[in-house]
C-alpha cells in the first residue's frame, strides 16, 4: 500500500548467460584447470599422471631440442601470419568493393567444405616427387628430375597460408565493408598518393579487422602440428608436434600439458599486448561522445554572427 | 594563387546507357562563387567530381587557370572538395584532419601548427582542436571539412551538396558562413546544390542543369526574373505558365491561350513570330490581386476569377485564383507593402491582373 513504486528488477542479463557460462565452466574452465593441475605432476609410465607433486615437466622444457620446438613454433607462426594478412587485405578489399559480394564471398568458403587433413593431403599430391606439378614439368621437359617441392620449410608456409587465409579474409571482408570509401577519394584530394591513402587512411580505420585477422590466424598456427608431420621433415616440427608426441608416443601427459600452459601463456602475451593498445586508442576515439543531435556549439556561434 | 578559372568545353560522361553529361561547357571566373543547380539525376555532381578528378569524362576538356587537369590524378590538381557526409578521418582528430595535407607535404612543425590553427579560426573551432569528430555535431564537422579542404590554398574549392545533411535553421547559418568564408579566401568556389534558394542567396552565378544539360547560365536575379526554359522557371521557385500562340493586333502583341484564359498581352515577343506555340511565364508575386467591387488597373491582362483556395503564411499570402477555362493561376500577395485594406478570403469574386512587361515568353511547350 505504499505509494512508492517498486525497484524494478533488472538483473535478467545474468539468467540470459547463464547457459553460456555453466557451457564454458564446465567444457573450458574445468580443463583448463586440469591441464595447469596435471603439469605439476608426476607421469605414470603408460599415461596419465601419479598424484604426486613434481616440477620436472617444466624442468624438461629448458633442453635445446624444445628451445628449437620454440623458435620455430614462432618464426613458422610469424611469417605464416604475415603472409597471410598481407594476402588476404587486397583480397578482402576488392570483396568489399565488388558487385557480387555474396557470390565471391561463397567461392571463398567453398573449399572449407572439404576436410582439413584432406586438403593437406592434396597438396601433398600436388608437391610430392611424381605430383602434379612435378609431372607436368617432366612432361613437358622442363626438368629431367622431379624438384624437391615437398619437405621444406616453404611448403609448410604455403600450405599455412592457405589454410589460414578464409580466416584472416572474412573478419577483414566485413570490417572494410563498413568502411566509408569517400575517406579515400578525400585523402586523394588532400594530396595523398593512393599508397598514402591507404596506409594513412584505410589501413588505421580498418585496424579492429586486421587485429581479429591476426588472432584467428597466429593462435591456431601456435599449436599447429599436422602440415610439419605430413609436408615438413622432423626438423620443422614444432610445440604441437611435441604435444602430440607426448600423449600418443612417449605417454608423457604432464610434458606435454607442460608444453599446452607454456603455449597458452605464450599467446595470451601478444593479446594482451594488442588488446591494450587498442584501449588506449578507444579511450581516445569513445571519450565523451557527443549526441549527433546535439547542435548546442552551433547555437552559441549562431548568436554571436 | 587567389582564385583560378575553370573552363569547361564539350564534357559528356555517360554511365551505361544513362547519360550524365551532354556536351556541357562552361566557363567559371576567378574568385567566383558558381553554382550547379539542378533536381538529382541532372549531373551537377558528376561535373564536379570530373573537376575533382574523381571521374573522367568520356569527352570534353576541362581547364584550370589555362591548364589541361585531366591527365592530372586528384592530389595534383589545384582544387579540393568539401564532400557531402564530410568524409572527416575517424581516427585523426580535429586537428590531425586539418593537419593531414600538410603532413603529407611534410611541413615543419612551427608553420603547420599555424596555418591549422589559422584555418581553425577561420571556422571557428580552434577551441575543439583536440577532439575526435564523432564528438563533434553536424554543423561542426562540416567546418572542420571545409577548413581541411582550404589548408592546401587551393585556387579552387569545390563543394558536394556540403548542407544537405544539416538541419533547415543551421543550414541557412552555415550558407552564411560559407559566404562570408568565400569573401575572406577569395577563391573560386564552385558549389552544388538541388536547393534553388541556396543557389540564389550566395551566388555569383549558377547553372541550371537538367538531364546532363546546362539550360542556363547567369546571375541569380537573371535566372528568376527571365529564365530561359520552361524548366528552369518552374525549378526555380513558384511561377505560372501560360501555353498559346503569338498572335499580334494594333501594334501590340499577344499570347492567346486557346483552352483556358484568352489573350494575354506581352510587350516582347523575343523573336517569335505570329503563329508560333509558346510558353508564357508569370511570377506569382508579380500578379496583383483586388476584390471585384475594385477599380481596375489600367493594365493590359486583367482577369476575373474566383478565389479557389488562400493560404495564409505569416509575412505572405498565396490565393488559387480560378479564372476563365478552369485555369488556376496563382498569387502571392506580401503584407504590408500592398495596403488594400480589407481580405480577400476563400471563394471571393476577386480580378487578378499583371503588367504584360513581367509575362516571359520561355519558348514553345515542353521545351
Amino acid at each position: 500500500m505504499t505509494g512508492t513504486p517498486r525497484k524494478k528488477w533488472t538483473g535478467y542479463g545474468s539468467i540470459y548467460t547463464l547457459p553460456l557460462v555453466a557451457w564454458f565452466t564446465l567444457f573450458f574452465l574445468v580443463p583448463l584447470l586440469v591441464i595447469v593441475l596435471f603439469s605439476f605432476l608426476e607421469a605414470d609410465i603408460d599415461g596419465g599422471v601419479l598424484p604426486r607433486f613434481s616440477a620436472a615437466a617444466f624442468a624438461g622444457l629448458a633442453k635445446p631440442r624444445i628451445l628449437r620446438l620454440f623458435f620455430n613454433t614462432i618464426w613458422v607462426s610469424v611469417a605464416s601470419t604475415a603472409i597471410t594478412i598481407v594476402m588476404a587485405l587486397p583480397c578482402a578489399y576488392y570483396m568489399a568493393r565488388a558487385r557480387n559480394k555474396t557470390m565471391l564471398l561463397i567461392l571463398v568458403i567453398i573449399p572449407f567444405w572439404t576436410n582439413f587433413i584432406i586438403r593437406v593431403f592434396a597438396w601433398k599430391s600436388i608437391l610430392e616427387s611424381n605430383g602434379v606439378v612435378n609431372s607436368a614439368l617432366m612432361g613437358l621437359g622442363i626438368v629431367s628430375n622431379p624438384l624437391p617441392l615437398e619437405h621444406n620449410w616453404i611448403a609448410v608456409i604455403v600450405i599455412n597460408v592457405y589454410t589460414f587465409l578464409t580466416y584472416a579474409i572474412l573478419p577483414l571482408f566485413s570490417t572494410i565493408e563498413k568502411f566509408d570509401f569517400t575517406l579515400l577519394e578525400a585523402a586523394r584530394d588532400l594530396g595523398a598518393t593512393k599508397l598514402q591513402a591507404v596506409f594513412k587512411v584505410l589501413l588505421p580505420n580498418v585496424r579492429a579487422g586486421i587485429v581479429t585477422a591476426v588472432f584467428f590466424t597466429f593462435i591456431p598456427l601456435l599449436g599447429s602440428f599436422v602440415v610439419q608431420q605430413l609436408i615438413g621433415t622432423k626438423d620443422m616440427y614444432m610445440l604441437g608436434n611435441e604435444i602430440n608426441d607426448n600423449i600418443y608416443k612417449y605417454f608423457d601427459w604432464p610434458s606435454a600439458y607442460a608444453l599446452a600452459v607454456v603455449l597458452m601463456m605464450l599467446a595470451n602475451v601478444g593479446l594482451v599486448f594488442v588488446m591494450r593498445s587498442d584501449r588506449r586508442q578507444a579511450k581516445v576515439l569513445g571519450a565523451r561522445r557527443v549526441d549527433d543531435t546535439d547542435e548546442d556549439g552551433e547555437a552559441g556561434s549562431g548568436g554571436a554572427g | 594563387m587567389k582564385g583560378a578559372t575553370i573552363d569547361i568545353r564539350g564534357i559528356s560522361k555517360a554511365f551505361g546507357s544513362f547519360t550524365a553529361l551532354n556536351d556541357v561547357s562552361l566557363d567559371i571566373r576567378k574568385g567566383e562563387f558558381f553554382s550547379l543547380l539542378g533536381p538529382s539525376g541532372c549531373g551537377k555532381t558528376t561535373l564536379l567530381r570530373i573537376i575533382g578528378g574523381f571521374e573522367e569524362p568520356d569527352r570534353g576538356a576541362v581547364e584550370i587557370d589555362g591548364r589541361d587537369v585531366l591527365p592530372l590524378p586528384p592530389n595534383m590538381r589545384f582544387a579540393n572538395t568539401v564532400f557531402q557526409n564530410y568524409a572527416l578521418f575517424p581516427h585523426l582528430s580535429v586537428y590531425e584532419n586539418v593537419a593531414f595535407p600538410l603532413r603529407l607535404k611534410g611541413t615543419r612543425r612551427k608553420s603547420l601548427d599555424e596555418l591549422v590553427m589559422y584555418y581553425l579560426r577561420l571556422v571557428e573551432l580552434d577551441a575543439h582542436a583536440a577532439k575526435m569528430p564523432s564528438m563533434l555535431s553536424g554543423g561542426q564537422k562540416q567546418r572542420v571539412a571545409i577548413a581541411r579542404a582550404l589548408i592546401n590554398q587551393p585556387s579552387v574549392l569545390l563543394l558536394d551538396e556540403p548542407l544537405s545533411a544539416l538541419d533547415a535553421k543551421l543550414r541557412h547559418h552555415m550558407l552564411m558562413e560559407l559566404d562570408a568564408i568565400h569573401d575572406k579566401v577569395g577563391i573560386t568556389f564552385v558549389y552544388v546544390t538541388h536547393d534553388q534558394s541556396e543557389a540564389l542567396s550566395v551566388s555569383d552565378r549558377i547553372a541550371v542543369m537538367d538531364h546532363g544539360d546546362v539550360l542556363q547560365v547567369g546571375a541569380p536575379r537573371e535566372i528568376y526574373e527571365s529564365p530561359s526554359t520552361s524548366f528552369v522557371a518552374q525549378f526555380i521557385g513558384e511561377t505560372n505558365m501560360i501555353d498559346g500562340i503569338i498572335e499580334s493586333a494594333g501594334g501590340r502583341w499577344y499570347v492567346v491561350d486557346s483552352s483556358g484564359i484568352g489573350r494575354v498581352a506581352v510587350s516582347d515577343p523575343r523573336g517569335y513570330r505570329v503563329g508560333d506555340r509558346v510558353t508564357l511565364t508569370i511570377r506569382p508575386e508579380r500578379l496583383r490581386i483586388m476584390p471585384r467591387g475594385q477599380q481596375a488597373p489600367a493594365e493590359a491582362n486583367v482577369f476575373e476569377g474566383r478565389v479557389d483556395e488562400s493560404v495564409y503564411s505569416g509575412f505572405h499570402s498565396k490565393y488559387y485564383v480560378r479564372v476563365a477555362g478552369d485555369r488556376v493561376l496563382r498569387v502571392f500577395r506580401q503584407h504590408g507593402e500592398q495596403d488594400e485594406g480589407e481580405d480577400i478570403a476563400w471563394n471571393d469574386s476577386v480580378r487578378v491582373s499583371w503588367s504584360p512587361r513581367d509575362a516571359h515568353i520561355v519558348g514553345g511547350p515542353g521545351k
